[in-house]
């Protein structure tokens, strides 16, 4: 069937013919991968990354139909093998009761396996494990010849990691072996604290975080004067046993992630976000926070995924929907840090929820975004005034520092943008024509940022 | 691909030298323009210095809109070189004094030939192209004049008239395609092609429609007024007796 299709932030829509397919059969995929028509395919999970990566004008998208109930977990190992399409939030739901968590967790529970490993995706957990990738221990890979891949660390590594963070743009990933985290609880042990300023805040960054599993900060952006950037900085870990209360402790693998309410397919009014109410709610989010707590006990969606809570909460910025701009840059390139967030600030672009997070090391995957560094989200409504201007400013301060720019959340950059940020560029587009000479995988953002080839 | 904030990519200006249309090319260019073609039936007319900057193509070609076998492969043609095309800016067009056109049908059937029956083919050809890469803009220069046509201009009134009726019924047959069509009403327009003649009310000019129209686009609107004002006006206007119409000198 053709469908509009759009990323999460439902910005520039193209009409692409979705197919949906069950992962398992993998004749039928392999029919649908030889019968592409001119302007290929490329796969599609949920739809959660913001700009046009899962969507393709004119070609096709396959989704991958999967059941949580094909999950095999090996305890013993510490592992599970999960089919690409089966989402972190069935899979959570299966995982946790279980004593084991996944071992990178994004923002959001709405992603695919396949996503994730296609966006190399990311959580509060970078400075000290890497991303999801660093955590595959083997997938297999549909080709665009029709054959199926086994590919991991030590086997075809150069195709693995290409895929790692490719979007998409190597083959259609069926399975996955994940290695999982055991855990005692289903709960986290949090601790809070407020920084004034953003110099404080990376200073509690750098000297704190290697003694937390994970750890996150919120920046006001829209704070002024002497409170710009001013922070909650929560880090965590996962409970244990005797952390809990004893009612708490009768059932500590107790899980519980469902949705609260939704945001009604009734589009708002396109300024229902706006500078004013995003502003009021910066200033609530940063005074429930307090000065300092420690050891506060709370669960794993509330901890991991507040946003989950609420259903379509991207309808939120009615019909110009809205954009995600993340960049990172190395540690040393602070003053670009600064440089961005206090042209943020003065430009008054309304911006929701920035979060600052402190990468660690880089894999080896050449697409993948998180490097040493400092890394900041925020989304902001893609009909503000001037954000072109300001955007493709602010791009510059990123690069020249060295810094790039996240593909999962790209709807905005250019060609040059990217090559400037991945300087091996060259090198994954060549292990990916290796396996695709013709250019089969393709979508608007590989058209758009000419991933393939210039 | 146009990206998230509305900015395309490649722009295609069909009329090279109209100067609406530039005005238009201009306010849509951002770093993220990767190629402008600029189309039109002398391209020895047409100045594309201002344009070029790096890591960005200015395609200056011949485009006849009377010559409407060749609209197809035209099309064709662009996209070969090109790939996609993400704006398309119908602003080719004529105008001449009724007078003139009074006494000389063959010079009337040639201007509504240009202004409406090459707009439809070449309009045609760029919607099949749409469909076929799932996205794509249509802005097309449409003009007051077709709103409710005066005596004092009928032969031009009636061209836009026609191509006016053309793109919204256009716009309408690509929903749910990823394409659509903008159509754009300007009243009387401060430029070349209108040099010479008596400025009407409300005269605007084309740096004018240009922000009016690519604010258009950005907010997925489907008519852009120029001045704003002339949508309400024309409302009225549109349920006068003939008896009044015919009187006003308009």
């Amino acid at each position: 069937m053709v469908t509009l299709l759009t990323g999460w932030g439902r910005t520039n829509p193209s009409a692409t013919e979705v197919l949906e397919h069950g992962g398992e059969d993998v004749d039928g995929l392999a029919r649908i991968v030889k019968a592409l028509p001119a302007r290929g395919g490329v796969a599609r999970g949920l739809g959660r990354s913001y700009g046009d990566p899962a969507q393709n004008g004119g070609g096709v998208v396959v989704r991958l139909v999967d059941s949580v109930h094909d999950v095999a977990i090996d305890a013993a190992a510490g592992t599970a093998t999960v089919p690409a399409g089966v989402s972190l939030d069935d899979l959570l739901a299966l995982l946790v009761p279980r004593g084991f968590f996944v071992p990178v967790s994004p923002g959001t529970r709405f992603v695919t396996v396949g996503g994730a490993i296609a966006s190399d995706i990311h959580g509060k957990n970078h400075h000290l494990e890497g991303s999801f990738g660093n955590h595959v221990r083997r997938l297999s890979l549909l080709l665009a010849d029709g054959t199926v891949a086994e590919l991991g660390p030590g086997e075809r590594p150069d195709l693995f990691w290409a895929t790692v963070g490719g979007m998409g743009l190597t083959g259609i990933i069926l399975d996955a072996t994940i290695r999982l985290l055991p855990i005692e609880t289903s709960r986290c042990s949090v601790d809070t604290e407020r920084a004034d300023d953003l110099d404080t805040l990376l200073t509690m960054m750098d000297e704190g975080d290697r003694f937390y599993r994970y750890s996150v900060a919120w920046i006001d952006l829209m704070a002024t004067g002497s409170r710009l950037g001013r922070a909650v900085l929560t880090r965590g870990e996962h409970a244990t046993v005797d952390q809990l209360r004893p009612k708490q402790a009768v059932d500590p693998l107790v899980y519980d992630a469902r949705q609260r309410i939704a945001v009604p397919p009734l589009v708002p009014p396109a300024g229902f976000v706006n500078h004013t109410t995003i502003k009021a709610f910066n200033e609530l989010w940063f005074r429930k926070a307090p000065r300092r707590r420690v050891a506060q006990i709370v669960s794993i969606p509330a901890y991991f995924h507040p946003l989950d809570f609420v259903g379509s909460w991207n309808r939120m910025y009615g019909r110009a929907g809205f954009v995600q701009y993340q960049f990172v840059v190395p540690f040393g390139q602070e003053r670009a840090l600064r440089a961005v967030v206090e042209r943020l600030s003065a430009t008054g672009t309304p911006n929701f929820i920035p979060v600052l997070k402190r990468f660690g090391a880089a894999n080896p995957a050449p697409l993948s975004f998180p490097r040493p560094g400092w890394a900041l989200a925020l989304d902001i409504p893609a009909g503000a005034r001037d954000l072109d201007a300001l955007l493709h400013g602010l791009d510059e301060v990123v690069l020249d520092a060295g810094g790039r720019h996240y593909l999962a959340k790209d709807a905005h950059t250019t060609p040059g943008a990217i090559r400037r940020g991945y300087p091996r560029l060259d090198e994954w587009r060549a292990v990916r024509a290796s396996v695709d000479p013709a250019g089969r995988w393709t979508s608007d953002q590989s058209r758009r940022l000419r991933l393939l080839a210039d | 691909m146009e990206n998230a904030l509305g900015e395309p990519q490649t722009i295609v200006l069909l009329g090279g030298t109209s100067d609406i249309g530039r005005a238009i090319v201009d306010e849509l260019v951002s770093p993220v323009t990767r190629t402008i073609v600029l189309a039109a039936r002398r391209p020895d007319a047409v100045e594309a210095g201002p344009l070029t900057a790096p890591e960005r193509t200015v395609d200056v070609v011949a485009f006849d809109a009377a010559d409407t076998a060749s609209h197809a492969g035209f099309v064709q043609d662009l996209v070969a070189r090109h790939g996609d095309l993400d704006v398309v800016v119908v602003a080719f067009g004529q105008l001449a004094e009724q007078d003139d056109l009074d006494d000389d049908p063959t010079a009337a059937a040639a201007l509504v030939h240009v202004n409406y029956t090459g707009a439809v083919s070449v309009g045609l050809a760029v919607a099949a192209q749409f469909r076929r890469q799932g996205h794509g803009r249509l802005v097309v220069l449409s003009s007051v004049a077709g709103e409710r046509v005066r005596k004092s201009n009928f032969v031009y009134g009636s061209s836009k008239a026609g191509l006016d009726g053309f793109a919204q019924g256009l716009g309408d047959a690509l929903a749910g395609s990823g394409a659509s069509v903008l159509v754009v009403r300007p009243g009387f327009v401060h430029s070349k092609m209108t040099a010479g003649l008596k400025a009407a009310p409300l005269a605007t000019t084309p740096t004018k429609v240009a922000a009016a129209t690519v604010a258009g686009l950005r907010r997925g609107r489907r008519t852009v007024w120029v001045p704003a004002l002339l949508r309400p006006m024309f409302a009225v206007f549109r349920h006068l007796p003939g008896v009044v119409w015919r009187r006003l000198d308009l």
